[in-house]
């Protein structure tokens, strides 16, 4: 649930920080990058791979992992795919860029994986079947134990005292 | 795991063999079943299946989107009605 509340807020940063790019103002801001209208290699913009922004200044292993449906398996097997080193984030080139790009949009990920996900459970919860009748009644329903623990499903607050 | 392929899915002999009958003759009855275990196939869309609860046959009618489920899966076996109300309180 933390995940799909704070997604909606990735394009938009993306979208303030490309604003900041194009006008660039003399903010008060003062964004470490912001200064550096010169080195257009050392891009200013946050790399967009997948429909978001993952973060500059890591390992490209580590920065794959911010886009949804990406892991550390996959994160290693695009690296691995691709023979690319495992630079940081912000040295890599435009071509660079687009392959791994073009290598990401392979896989299912972001809004397609979230919604492949929801229908197959509003698929089990209309069937009736009784993984569905967990779903809906926000409880596990893989067998685990409910007399205590299950609190992220089952919330912190209810049930306790 | 999951099941080998080469043994197809499991229903339960009785059971297909009271379908393969119904599916012979034009009308439809209520079919009641003990195999909880077996899964739904194909030949069983448009039925309506009586499953054994541990207590009573629930009939439930089987669509196309129930295929590849187990019966048991349908009728569920507890019934929880949630706590009894705590009336220490009142007593108070």
């Amino acid at each position: 649930m933390a995940q799909t509340l704070a997604m909606p807020l990735a394009p938009s940063l993306s979208v303030i920080c490309n604003a900041f790019n194009n006008f660039s103002l003399s903010n008060t801001l003062s964004l470490p990058l912001s200064n550096q209208p010169k080195y257009r290699s050392l891009s200013i913009q946050c790399a967009r791979v997948g429909g978001v922004e993952i973060p500059n200044n890591k390992r490209v292993e580590y920065s794959l992992q911010y886009i949804h449906g990406i892991g550390r398996t996959r994160a290693r097997q695009i690296l691995v795919d691709l023979n690319m080193n495992n630079k940081i984030t912000k040295e890599l080139s435009e071509e660079e860029l687009i392959i791994l790009r073009d290598e990401v949009s392979k896989y299912m990920i972001e809004g397609d994986l979230r919604r492949f996900n929801a229908l197959a459970i509003r698929r089990l919860k209309e069937i009736q079947c009784y993984r569905g009748v967990r779903h809906i009644q926000g409880l596990p329903c893989r067998g685990q134990r409910t007399k205590n623990n299950c609190r992220t499903l089952k919330g912190t607050s209810s049930g306790l005292f | 795991m999951t099941r080998s392929l080469k043994k197809n899915p499991f229903v339960a002999n009785h059971l297909l063999r009271k379908i393969d009958k119904l599916n012979t003759k034009a009308e439809k009855e209520i079919i009641i079943t003990w195999s909880r275990a077996s899964t739904i196939i194909p030949t069983m869309v448009g039925h309506t299946i009586a499953i054994h609860n541990g207590k009573e046959h629930l009939p439930i009618y089987i669509t196309d989107r129930m295929v590849g489920h187990k019966l048991g899966e349908f009728a569920p076996t507890i019934n929880f009605r949630g706590h009894a109300k705590n009336d220490n309180r009142s007593r108070r």
